[in-house]
């Protein structure tokens, strides 16, 4: 079972009658406004599902792990999720299978 | 930016879209994402990244008032991976 922008716009469709058109489009956008409010730098904060940070890493040494040569690993800035307590906990009380992969 | 923010966005992208429109799109994915990861799915958005479930093995923790142990049975926590596109467009520009 794994969610795609495919079934994200066929639910748009369904259930908030967008055409086919403007309901890809609309999951494209969803996605989109959040790559770049975070490509400027600002976190996204989604209540009910979760928060999207910014993180700025510095360098750190690094090995390539092959040759075992050292190189730095540049600094860097990454996301990183934090799901909401809501989410969390949802997830916690149904969920207590293997993931499905 | 807030859930509110992105409706508003969105409101603003779609001229011929009422607000109550991009208000009920935005409900509907958003759910349908917690949905899939609450009955142990994983989703994946291209060029945006994927979200899965990560198991916790359980552990002895502490309650840290009382100092008291405590079983802390298994659990899956939601875990995100940033995509290509995301991952590239966030980083500092390449020197």
């Amino acid at each position: 079972m794994t969610l795609t922008k495919a079934e994200l716009a066929d639910l748009l469709f369904e259930k908030v009658g967008l055409n086919k058109r403007e309901a890809k489009d609309m999951v494209e956008a969803f996605f989109e406004e959040i790559r770049a409010q975070l490509e400027r730098g600002e976190s996204v904060k989604l209540s009910g599902f979760g928060n999207f940070q910014l993180r700025d890493k510095p360098q750190r040494p690094g090995r390539n792990p092959k040759t075992g040569e050292e190189i730095p690993i540049t600094a860097r800035r990454v996301v990183t999720f934090h799901p909401s307590q809501k989410l969390k906990s949802m997830v916690e009380k149904s969920y207590h299978g293997k993931p499905h992969a | 930016m807030t859930r509110s923010d992105l409706i508003a966005k969105l409101a603003e992208r779609y001229p011929q879209l009422l607000v109550k429109d991009a208000e009920l799109a935005v409900k509907v994915i958003l759910d349908t994402m917690a949905g899939t990861l609450v009955r142990g799915g994983r989703i994946e958005i291209r060029g945006f990244g994927s979200f899965s479930l990560n198991y916790r093995p359980p552990r002895t923790g502490r309650n840290p008032k009382s100092g008291e142990k405590v079983q802390v049975p298994a659990k899956h926590v939601p875990h995100f991976k940033a995509g290509k596109e995301l991952r590239e467009r966030v980083d500092y520009p390449p020197l």
